[in-house]
């Protein structure tokens, strides 16, 4: 276990606390002020909300660091151990990746996939030219006979 | 040079004894590290959630602001935005600090500070599950909020409010701020806007000069826009994107529900250490250990919550 002696864990122990707490108003302040509750001219700026955003990210992020290294004692454990639990959610910085893009392209073709929706089976398929190629031509049956 | 050297063949030496039989896996109770790999396999799970989340605020249009969804505390506090949450994440902090010290106690194999810390910890969780059953009932009573339903709507466009008799009234608003749609003939839950003439007002199902109530009561009030392409058009207010609804729900739902299952256990092996059980078993109250790690993991998925949802 840890070789701090009991005094100096307990320290550690209030310190953590007097730290979380600081760190989440920082971050709830933050967070109002980049909507603009605490200075209104602050409303509606898109780099400011973009900037606060990953400040607001960094902050959960350490508060993250501290709660798993302190109050749960990974810092105390074997590295091998540490290693093992931390570095598969290195697999989520690609679902992140993946999932946001899937999501803000679903954004950009709502129209089309509320279209395609209404389809049914035996109508003439509706074409929509932003969805094929340039040098697509689609092969229609008189083509053939 | 010579030193680091010596370093190196130490730690080899080290860990290949480590798993050369007859000492645990790195060097922690199989308990622990199967605790570990549960806590790692929840943070899957809740990420996939968190993940679904940013996938479909980033498919919408338009998204709830918050600040203007969260901005109600009990006692009849309004207009106070994210107030009530920021005294939910404390009183989840200092649960967890009050568990690190039941464990540090349980080091000590002292029962009765075991016991008192682990009382604190309860009466924490117990508080936050409170908070959270008090924003639920507000959510879903008060301002009609379901799975379904997300009466939390953004103007894309600037414009202005049409009074009852569809006139242009003095309420103006800007693209990007939100309105609650609410429902006829009940309580507000605080917004002020128009709810000492709403006695005398008509609001039976169908369209209105003024407003649109559909066929659940939903009073959906008319603007005309003032900006953009669009100015002079007259619109009516519309639903919120249906899935904040559902992702608030299911998250806060799992989570809330892992809260109260934590402070289950947390009971049972509090009743268990007072008992003196784990004094006998002598290796320094691991189950108290155990289920520290787990009460941790809790805060630190509230972490992830509170900004996904309440901050960003």
């Amino acid at each position: 276990m840890s070789d701090l002696t009991y005094d100096e864990a307990r320290k550690v122990v209030y310190r953590g606390l007097v730290l979380l707490a600081v760190v989440t108003l920082i971050e709830v302040f933050f967070s109002l002020l980049g909507k603009g509750h605490v200075i209104s001219a602050f409303k509606g700026i898109t780099w400011l909300h973009y900037t606060i955003g990953l400040l607001l990210i960094s902050l959960s992020f350490y508060k993250a660091y501290f709660i798993i290294y302190e109050f749960m004692h990974m810092r105390y454990e074997v590295k091998g151990l540490a290693m093992s639990v931390l570095l598969p959610t290195v697999l989520l910085i690609w679902a992140i990746i993946a999932f946001f893009q899937e999501g803000n392209s679903w954004k950009s073709r709502r129209e089309q996939i509320k279209e395609k929706n209404t389809e049914e089976v035996g109508q003439e398929p509706i074409q929509q030219e932003s969805m094929l190629l340039k040098d697509t031509y689609i092969l229609k049956l008189e083509d053939i006979i | 040079m010579a030193t680091s050297d010596t370093i190196v063949e130490h730690q080899k030496e080290q860990s290949a004894s480590d798993w050369s039989g007859g000492r645990p896996a790195f060097r922690t109770s199989y308990g622990k590290l199967m605790m570990w790999y549960f806590l790692l396999s929840d943070a899957f799970t809740f990420a996939g959630f968190l993940i679904a989340y940013g996938a479909l605020r980033f498919s919408s249009p338009t998204w709830p602001v918050p600040d203007f969804v969260f901005s109600t505390a009990p006692f009849g506090v309004h207009h106070a935005p994210l107030i009530f949450v920021t005294i939910m994440s404390f009183l989840l902090i200092a649960s967890s600090v009050t568990m690190v010290r039941a464990v540090q106690e349980g080091h000590l194999e002292n029962k009765n500070g075991v016991v008192f810390w682990m009382l604190l910890t309860i009466l924490g969780g117990a508080g936050f599950l409170s908070c959270q059953a008090w924003e639920w009932t507000n959510l879903i009573g008060t301002e009609h909020m379901s799975v379904t339903t997300n009466p939390f709507g953004t103007h894309t466009e600037g414009g202005v409010y049409l009074t009852a008799d569809g006139k242009e009234s003095e309420e103006t608003f800007k693209a990007g701020e939100s309105f609650l749609i609410h429902k006829a003939h009940e309580g507000h839950g605080g917004e002020e806007h128009g709810d000492g003439e709403h006695a005398e007002q008509d609001f039976s199902q169908g369209d209105h000069p003024g407003y649109l109530v559909d066929e659940r009561g939903f009073v959906h009030r008319k603007f005309k826009i003032t900006e953009g392409p669009n100015a002079g058009m007259v619109k009516t207010e519309e639903f919120g994107p249906k899935a904040f609804g559902a992702l608030f729900f299911f998250i806060t739902g799992f989570h809330g529900f892992h809260v109260f299952s934590g402070v289950i256990f947390l009971l049972i092996i509090m009743l268990n250490a007072g008992s003196g059980l784990y004094m006998k078993r002598q290796n320094g109250h691991e189950m108290v250990e155990k289920i520290g790690l787990y009460w941790h993991f809790v805060d630190l998925v509230w972490v992830f919550v509170f900004l996904v949802f309440y901050l960003l």
